[in-house]
C-alpha cells in the first residue's frame, strides 16, 4: 500500500485562487484567518492524517468492525487509539462554535482538512462524519438546556453522534417511517417521550470509540399526521446524562447486528432496536428507550433538512477524497511497474507511466479530482459567504448558488469517484484486481458514497425541480452569466498563449456552457408539462452540471497559472512546474471530459422516450 | 529554569532535493520547508521537562531569513513558550550560528540548551559542539536519554558501541539524537495559541556577531547516478570481477 501524501499546493492554490481565501478572512466574524495560519492547520493536519489515520486504512479495511454477542461492537485495531489522539488534537472542534469548545474556522478551512481525513480514512472519517450532523441539528434547533447538556462534549469528541432515519420499509421514502414515540413523564426523568422501533443502516450507531453516543432519532408520535409532517426528531442518548453532566443508566437501545458491506468495513453500520426486547439489562428502564423532543413535534424532517447541505456537502467531498487517494496509488505504481518498451523506441522495458493510454488513464482520474475539489471548494468558501457577508444580496446570491451546486458537488463527485477508483485499479492491470494491492478497496469504499445520504437519483430530482424549475432557471441562468465571461476572459488571454492551451480550453468550455443552458432551459419548460421526461433525464443533467461547473473552474485555474506563469516568466521553478502542470491538466479536462457535454444534452433532451417506452411487463 | 531550543528551517525531508542548475547549491525557492527533525526533538523534550516541573520557560531560537518565522510559529505550537529570530539574510555556517546563541543564551539566562545534533540540509553535527565550547558549558552529544537530578544531568548517549551514560554539571548543552522521544501531534487548539505567543526579531549587529562566512562552497553537483547492476553466469566469474573490476578483494 502506498503512502498519502495531502495535496497541499493543490489545496493552496485551489483555496486562494479559486474559492477566494482572502475574501473569507476579510468576512465579518472570521478572526485570524491569515495565511500563515491556514498552511500551519494544513501542515499538521496533513501530518496526522499521513501519519496516523491513512496507516489503519488497509488493516481497518481487513478486519473490519466486529459485533459481539450483547452489542458491543469492537471497531478495527488502532481505530481506538487513532480516535484518542484525533479528538486531543482538537480536529473534531475545528468548525464550531468556540461558545462549545471549537475552534470556529471556516467552511473554507474545514473542507481541505475533512479531505485529508477523507482520502487518508474513509471509514474513520465517518465517525466525526455523523456527530458533526448531530451537532448541526442541536445547534440550530436544541434547546438551551440540550446544548448545555450534549454539545461540549459531543464538539470536543469524548460523545459521538448518529442520525437515526432509515428503516426496513422507508428508505429514500421516509413517509413510511413506523418508530413511534409516546409523552411520558417521571419524577426522575422529567418530561421525555418513550421511543419503540427498529432502525437500520445507522453508521456508528455503536462503537467502542466514545464514552456515550447521542442518537438523533426521527419518530412518529400517537396523534401524528401521516407522511412527511408527522415525523418528529428526538435525542436518545446511549446513556442517559445525569443532571450534573455524569453519564447515567444505559438507555434502552439494543444494536442487534451490524451490516456485511462492500466497503467501508470499518464503520460499523449498526441494526438498532429502540425500547428493548424484555429479555436483558438494556430494557430495565422498562417500556421504551428515553428521548427527549428537538425543537417542536412533526417538524422533524424539516430540521433535518436544515443539516442537509452540509452532510451533502461532506458526502461530496468523500468523492473527491477517494478519488485522489486512487489517484495517488495508480501513478506511484505506474511509475515503478516496469513493462513493455517505449513505443517510441529503445530496447529496455520502461514504467508504464509512459504507455500512452496509462496516461490517459492518469490524467482523467487527475484532471476530474481536480475539478472536483476547485468545485467543492468554491462552493465551501461560498458557503462561508452566504452565512457571514455584510451585504444581504450576497448572502442570498451566495445562498442560491450554494444551494444550486450542493446536489452537484454530492452527485457529480461522488459518481464521477466511481470512474476514478476503477480506473485505477485499470492501471495496475492484473494486480488491481487483487486485495493485497490496495487499489481495490478504494472502489469498494466509493461504492457507497453515490447511495447514502440520498442516492444520486434524490439528489438528481432535487436539483431539477428545487433548483431548477423552481426559479425557472433564473439561478442556473447567473451562474452561465459568470461561466461566459470566464470564457471571454480565455478568449482575450488566449493571445499571450502560444501553446493554444487556453484557446482549446475555450472552444470546451464554450461547447459545455452552451449544452448546460440547453438543457436548463428545456428542463424548465419540460418540468411542469412532463415531469416524467424531465426526471429521466435528471442524472445525465447532473453529471453534465457537473462538468460544465468542474470544467469552468478548471478553466478559471489554468488562466490564473498562465498569468502567473507569464509574470514569473523564464524561471524553472517547481511553481512554474505546478502552474504548466494545471493549464495542461484544465485542457485534458476541456478535451476529454467536457466534451461529454453533447453526448449529454443527447439524452436529457431526447432520451426520455426510450428511457420510458417499455411497458412494467417488458422488463 | 529556562530552557533554549534552537530550530533550523530546512527542506523537508519528503521533498527530493534538486541541485541548482548553476551548481550554487540546492533548489530551495517554492520547495517545502520545514522544522529539522532534530529540532522537533528537542523541543519536545524541553516541553516535557516543562510538564514534569522542572523547566519553567521553553524558548525557541531561529537563525536565518524572515520566513524562518514559520518554524517558530511551529515551535510555539508544539508548545514553546516564545520565539526569538535572529533575522539575517546571510548564510549561515554553524559557527556563526554557535556565536548568535551564545549570544542569545547570554542574553536570555538558560542553563539548559537542547540543540538538535544535526540538520538534515547540511549533516554538519558541529554546532552544539560548539556552542558547548563557546560557552564553556559541559556537553551530552547524541542524547538518548536525559534526566535532570538537582544541579546535575544524566545523559544516556548513544555511541558506536550501545549506550554511554554522562553525568553533566548545569548549565550544559544537550545535542538531540533521533530516539529521546518521539514528538507529540500539533494540536488544533495550541497552532490558533501560538499565534498570540511573542516572537521578538534581533539582528546579529544588536548582539554584536559578525556571521561572515567563513568557507567557501567551490560547487555543488548530485551524487553520480548509480550504475545499471550485472548478472555473472557464475561465482568464479564474480570473485574475478571483485578481484579485477571491483578490486574490493585480494
Amino acid at each position: 500500500m502506498s503512502d498519502y501524501r495531502a495535496p497541499i499546493r493543490d489545496m493552496q492554490f485551489v483555496m486562494q485562487e479559486l474559492a477566494g481565501q482572502a475574501r473569507v478572512a476579510a468576512l465579518p466574524g472570521i478572526t485570524e484567518l491569515s495565511a500563515d495560519l491556514v498552511d500551519q492547520v494544513l501542515q499538521e493536519s496533513a501530518r496526522f492524517s499521513e501519519r496516523v489515520l491513512a496507516p489503519l486504512n488497509q488493516s481497518g479495511d481487513l478486519e473490519g468492525s466486529v459485533w459481539e454477542s450483547g452489542g458491543a461492537v469492537r471497531t478495527p485495531a488502532g481505530f481506538q487509539e487513532a480516535y484518542r489522539q484525533f479528538i486531543a488534537g482538537g480536529w473534531n472542534a475545528l468548525p464550531f462554535p468556540a461558545e462549545y469548545g471549537g475552534q470556529d474556522l471556516p467552511k473554507l478551512v474545514a473542507t481541505p482538512v475533512m479531505e485529508m481525513w477523507k482520502s487518508a480514512n474513509l471509514a474513520f472519517s465517518l465517525c466525526p462524519l455523523l456527530t458533526a450532523g448531530a451537532i448541526e441539528a442541536l445547534l440550530l434547533r436544541g434547546s438551551p438546556a440540550q446544548k448545555q447538556t450534549y454539545l461540549p462534549k459531543m464538539v470536543e469528541g469524548v460523545w459521538s453522534g448518529t442520525m437515526n432515519l432509515t428503516e426496513p420499509q422507508a428508505g429514500s421514502d421516509l413517509a413510511l417511517l413506523r418508530t413511534r414515540a409516546e409523552r411520558a413523564t417521571d419524577p426522575v426523568l422529567g418530561d421525555h417521550y418513550r421511543i419503540r422501533g427498529q432502525k437500520i443502516f445507522i453508521t456508528y450507531g455503536e462503537q467502542d470509540l466514545t464514552e456515550n453516543i447521542i442518537h438523533l432519532v426521527l419518530a412518529r408520535t400517537p396523534d401524528a399526521p401521516e407522511g412527511v409532517k408527522g415525523i418528529s426528531m428526538f435525542i436518545v442518548p446511549k446513556f442517559l446524562v445525569n443532571s450534573d453532566g455524569t453519564l447515567g443508566r444505559r438507555n434502552a437501545i439494543n444494536c442487534v447486528s451490524i451490516e456485511h458491506k462492500l466497503g467501508i468495513h470499518a464503520s460499523p453500520t449498526a441494526v438498532l432496536i429502540y425500547g428493548g426486547d424484555g429479555e436483558d439489562d438494556a430494557t430495565a428502564i422498562g417500556a421504551g428507550a428515553v428521548g427527549y423532543l428537538v425543537g417542536e413535534e412533526n417538524r422533524g424532517l424539516e430540521y433535518m433538512f436544515i443539516t442537509m447541505n452540509a452532510a451533502r456537502f461532506a458526502v461530496g467531498l468523500e468523492g473527491l477524497a477517494i478519488s485522489e487517494r486512487a489517484y495517488q496509488h495508480a501513478r506511484d505504481y505506474a511509475n515503478v511497474r516496469i513493462q513493455s518498451r517505449d513505443l517510441a523506441g529503445g530496447k529496455e522495458a520502461v514504467p508504464i507511466l509512459r504507455q500512452p493510454d496509462v496516461r490517459r488513464m492518469l490524467m482523467s482520474m487527475k484532471a476530474q479530482t481536480e475539478a472536483m475539489r476547485a468545485l467543492a471548494y468554491v462552493v465551501g468558501g461560498a458557503m462561508d459567504g452566504a452565512r457571514l457577508h455584510p451585504d444581504s444580496t450576497e448572502r442570498a446570491r451566495l445562498g442560491a448558488f450554494v444551494d444550486l451546486m450542493i446536489p452537484v458537488v454530492k452527485g457529480w463527485c461522488t459518481e464521477a469517484s466511481i470512474d476514478v477508483t476503477s480506473t485505477g485499479i485499470q492501471v495496475h492491470g492484473g494486480v488491481g484486481f487483487i486485495e493485497e494491492t490496495g487499489a481495490a478497496q478504494f472502489l469498494r469504499d466509493a461504492r457507497i458514497t453515490t447511495i447514502y445520504e440520498g442516492t444520486t437519483a434524490i439528489q438528481a430530482n432535487d436539483l431539477i425541480g428545487r433548483k431548477i424549475a423552481r426559479d425557472s432557471g433564473a439561478t442556473a441562468r447567473a451562474v452561465i452569466a459568470e461561466m461566459r465571461s470566464t470564457e471571454a476572459e480565455l478568449r482575450g488571454a488566449s493571445a499571450s498563449d502560444g501553446e493554444g492551451h487556453l484557446a482549446a480550453i475555450g472552444v470546451g468550455l464554450a461547447a459545455g456552457i452552451e449544452a448546460f443552458a440547453d438543457c436548463v432551459q428545456w428542463i424548465a419548460d419540460h418540468y411542469r408539462s412532463d415531469i416524467k421526461a424531465a426526471h429521466a433525464g435528471s442524472v445525465p443533467f447532473l453529471k453534465l452540471t457537473g462538468i460544465v461547473a468542474g470544467g469552468w473552474q478548471m478553466a478559471r485555474a489554468a488562466l490564473i497559472a498562465h498569468q502567473r506563469m507569464v509574470a514569473g516568466a523564464g524561471g524553472a521553478s517547481p511553481d512554474q512546474s505546478f502552474y504548466q502542470a494545471k493549464i495542461i491538466t484544465a485542457r485534458f479536462f476541456a478535451d476529454h471530459v467536457l466534451a461529454n457535454g453533447h453526448g449529454l444534452r443527447i439524452e436529457i433532451m431526447s432520451g426520455a422516450s426510450s428511457t420510458l417506452g417499455l411497458a412494467d411487463e417488458q422488463f | 529554569m529556562k530552557v533554549l531550543v534552537p530550530v533550523k528551517r530546512v527542506v523537508d525531508y519528503n521533498v527530493k532535493v534538486r541541485v541548482k542548475s548553476d551548481g550554487t547549491g540546492v533548489e530551495t525557492a517554492n520547495v517545502k520547508m520545514s522544522m529539522n527533525p532534530f529540532d522537533e526533538i528537542s523541543i519536545e523534550e524541553a516541553i516535557r521537562l516543562r510538564e514534569a516541573g522542572i523547566a519553567t520557560e521553553v524558548i525557541a531560537v531561529s537563525c536565518g531569513v524572515a520566513a524562518c518565522q514559520e518554524t517558530l510559529r511551529t515551535a510555539l505550537a508544539i508548545g514553546a513558550d516564545r520565539a526569538i529570530l535572529v533575522e539575517t539574510d546571510v548564510e549561515l555556517q554553524p559557527l556563526a550560528v554557535a556565536k548568535l546563541l551564545k549570544a542569545v543564551v547570554d542574553k536570555e539566562g538558560p542553563k539548559l540548551a537542547i540543540v538538535g545534533k544535526q540538520a538534515i540540509d547540511d549533516d554538519c553535527n558541529q554546532t552544539g559542539q560548539m556552542l558547548a565550547a563557546l560557552l564553556g558549558w559541559p556537553q551530552g552529544t547524541f542524547a538518548n536519554k536525559i534526566t535532570v537530578e538537582g544541579e546535575k544531568l544524566r545523559v544516556a548517549r548513544e555511541v558506536d558501541g550501545g549506550l554511554e551514560t554522562v553525568i553533566l554539571n548545569l548549565p550544559a548543552v544537550i545535542t538531540s539524537d533521533l530516539r529521546l522521544n518521539e514528538p507529540r501531534y500539533v494540536t488544533l487548539p495550541n497552532i490558533m495559541k501560538a499565534k498570540k505567543k511573542p516572537l521578538e526579531i534581533i539582528k546579529p549587529d544588536a548582539l554584536g556577531v559578525d556571521v561572515t562566512p567563513r568557507l567557501v562552497t567551490l560547487k555543488v553537483v548530485e551524487p553520480p547516478k548509480r550504475k545499471g547492476g550485472l548478472k555473472v553466469p557464475d561465482v568464479q566469474t564474480l570473485v574475478m570481477k571483485l578481484r579485477t573490476e571491483a578490486k574490493v578483494i585480494e
